[in-house]
């Protein structure tokens, strides 16, 4: 495949895939493709699947049936598999999850010197470069338990972008902030839109959503009710759930 | 972000603040209401009556010269005087491995750094002879090593970890000794091992063996392999439901048996005997600190692509064993107490030593006078360790 055809091949594809915890039922057929460079934004109520779906992407949630190719790696339970594509795949969490032991410097150089094997110069460096573009270099010392919310959640998404990764994936990175924090996240979050990176991100934050997405998805239950452009969705919306949904999101 | 547009900020007021005097303190704490006078009055005077006949037969009655006179038996046993300068170097290289360390790390303290140099020398004005030669040179070896360590931090740092690393292996061949009567190191057989030396080296081979059988354990029984987790969970419940003089008796009696052949010594017996034991609690200890970490570490880890063994090495283990160190230590004192139980397999170490003390004809009789020796060197050993662990904690505390 010549390297022009690879770049127009989706990055992300989803054939009907399905997941049960026990006998529930969380993921009832999610078919989905996202190109490169693609910023998808997929939100729903609680319980509707989303957070399943976007952790079935890098393999955090095993998925039972229908296939899942992320950058033309089939997600089965070769493990190397799994670990080229986490490897690809970067993650932001809504609880941030740094690592409390490590500086703000080690959370982010560390994935890249124990994983990828870089010096550990040349992994600081990027380090660095990465907290300017989130906007908190004066911090690289400091310990999480430091940090205000929103900054750590800018170091998550500075320690998931120092792999390099082609995706990030970001589930519900602004609902455990507290609202003067949400924007100060969010603007990290439009810069890394639009310069270019393949984002799919859960969330109902929905001015995002409106300013930077090229596709929405609304989930409910277990499967995609509805997607479209955000001017679609908005705009437009062709189901009565999704329309349900919006007014009350949207109303307060 | 510019201030003139925000209000002036409230005056800011310095926490409340009282100044004790002696009395003011008195009155406060112990004589705030006649009821709290009359607790203070007849517990001041409890304190009087026992502390005075405690004082009285302590310095009057007591016949501490069965201590001065078996000193040597208490600290080596029947280990050779023309060999003790081995121990004494092991003391000399401990403290100034400890005087390097608290000027390459230590935050400056001057207090600590005068523990390091003043403990030997206090103990010195205590003893006399030998004892006090060698503990004087401790001291001086501890204040060289925090000169040093003060002088050049940065660079000695790393011949500080070097020398932990290569203490404890030196420490064995130096009171074992290897080679005949000519070598420079004579052999010393174990069955001359004794006292507070072989307390603390049961102690410290059992903390440094148990430790990291205990984390592997630990992690065993938290594997996704079925058998390894099947072993792991037998073997804790197994050592953990039997006690330690069975496990000793079992490490004299069966170790032979299952090596056939090979003759392994009576120390290096209940040694094992110790590590198999200890490293069943440990686990236990340790599985406690793994299931405190939240499920977001290890989902975090797992997306950055690290697999199983580093996640475990970098994220998993450093946060559970920081939270366990309390729980460790107390494990770690209790092993150091439970060496004494190594008596019953025929061993000599302090408590041994103790009771063929009292055997003597000279000094049958002074029972209180030895076991309170006795307790005074555990309870010594004990604070050092439960001090350590206190700062080590401060030390990784990263929420401040």
């Amino acid at each position: 495949m010549s390297d022009q055809a690879k770049a127009e091949q989706p990055i992300i594809i989803c054939r009907d895939v399905h997941k049960w915890y026990g006998h529930y039922h969380a993921l009832r057929g999610i078919s989905m493709e996202v190109k490169r460079g693609e910023v998808v934004v997929i939100f729903g109520p609680s319980g509707s699947g989303k957070s399943t779906f976007i952790r079935t992407i890098n393999r955090l949630e095993e998925h039972q049936r229908g296939e899942i190719i992320v950058d033309g790696i089939r997600l089965s339970h070769d493990v190397r598999d799994i670990e080229r594509v986490r490897m690809e795949t970067g993650m932001v969490f809504q609880q941030f999850n740094l690592f409390p032991h490590l500086t703000v410097l080690e959370n982010i150089t560390l994935a890249p010197i124990w994983v990828r094997g870089w010096p550990r110069a040349q992994a600081e460096e990027v380090a660095m470069q990465l907290l300017r573009r989130v906007g908190i270099p004066e911090q690289a010392r400091k310990y999480p338990g430091q940090l205000s919310g929103g900054q750590q959640q800018r170091v998550a998404i500075a320690r998931a972008l120092a792999m390099q990764p082609k995706i990030m994936l970001f589930d519900e990175p602004t609902s455990a902030l507290d609202p003067e924090m949400i924007k100060e996240v969010l603007d990290v979050m439009i810069e890394l839109a639009e310069s270019g990176m393949t984002m799919m991100v859960v969330t109902h934050e929905m001015g995002f959503a409106r300013a930077v997405a090229d596709t929405m998805y609304f989930f409910d239950q277990g499967r995609i009710v509805e997607s479209g452009t955000p001017e679609q969705i908005f705009g437009d919306p062709k189901e009565a759930r999704t329309r349900l949904f919006l007014s009350q999101i949207l109303s307060h | 972000m510019s201030t003139s547009s925000l209000p002036a900020p409230a005056e800011v007021l310095p926490p409340p603040f009282e100044r004790y005097t002696l009395l003011g303190w008195l009155r406060r704490n112990l004589f705030s209401t006649w009821y709290n006078a009359l607790l203070t009055a007849i517990c001041a005077a409890l304190i009087f009556l026992a502390g005075r006949s405690a004082l009285e037969w302590a310095l009057g009655q007591a016949r501490w010269e069965v201590i001065t006179a078996n000193l040597r038996l208490f600290l080596v046993g029947q280990y050779p005087a023309s060999a003790t300068w081995r121990v004494w170097a092991c003391v000399g290289l401990l403290a100034a491995l400890i005087g390097l360390s608290y000027g390459v790390w230590g935050r400056g303290r001057r207090a600590n750094a005068l523990g390091v140099v003043g403990l030997p020398v206090v103990l010195a004005l205590v003893f006399e002879g030998e004892t006090r030669i060698a503990l004087l040179a401790a001291g001086a070896a501890g204040a060289l090593g925090l000169g040093l360590g003060r002088w050049r931090r940065a660079r000695l740092a790393r011949w500080a970890v070097f020398g932990w690393v290569i203490y404890f292996p030196l420490v064995i061949v130096l009171v074992s000794g290897f080679g005949g009567e000519g070598s420079v190191l004579p052999l010393v057989p174990t069955n001359l091992w004794g006292g507070l030396l072989l307390t603390l080296l049961l102690s410290v081979v059992g903390i440094v063996f148990s430790f990291p059988l205990g984390v592997l354990l630990a992690l065993g029984r938290q594997s996704g392999l079925p058998a390894v987790r099947a072993l792991s969970v037998t073997y804790i419940e197994v050592l953990r439901g039997v006690p330690l003089v069975t496990v000793l008796f079992m490490a004299q009696l069966m170790l032979p048996l299952f090596l056939p052949g090979v003759t392994i010594d009576r120390v290096v017996r209940a040694m094992a005997g110790i590590v198999l034991f200890s490293a069943a609690y440990l686990a236990e200890n340790v599985r406690g600190g793994l299931q405190a970490i939240p499920r977001g570490q290890y989902e975090a880890a797992r997306a950055l692509g690290l697999n199983t063994w580093k996640m475990m090495l970098l994220i998993i283990l450093p946060q559970a064993l920081k939270i366990v160190i309390p729980v460790l230590v107390g494990q770690f004192i209790a092993l150091f107490k439970d060496t004494s139980l190594v008596v019953i397999v025929g061993l000599l170490e302090l408590m041994g030593i103790a009771k063929a003390v009292l055997a003597q004809p000279d000094f049958l009789g002074l029972q209180a006078e030895v076991y309170l020796f006795v307790a005074l060197v555990y309870a010594v050993f004990c604070y050092l360790m439960s001090d350590l662990s206190q700062r080590l904690e401060r030390r990784l505390n990263t929420e401040r």
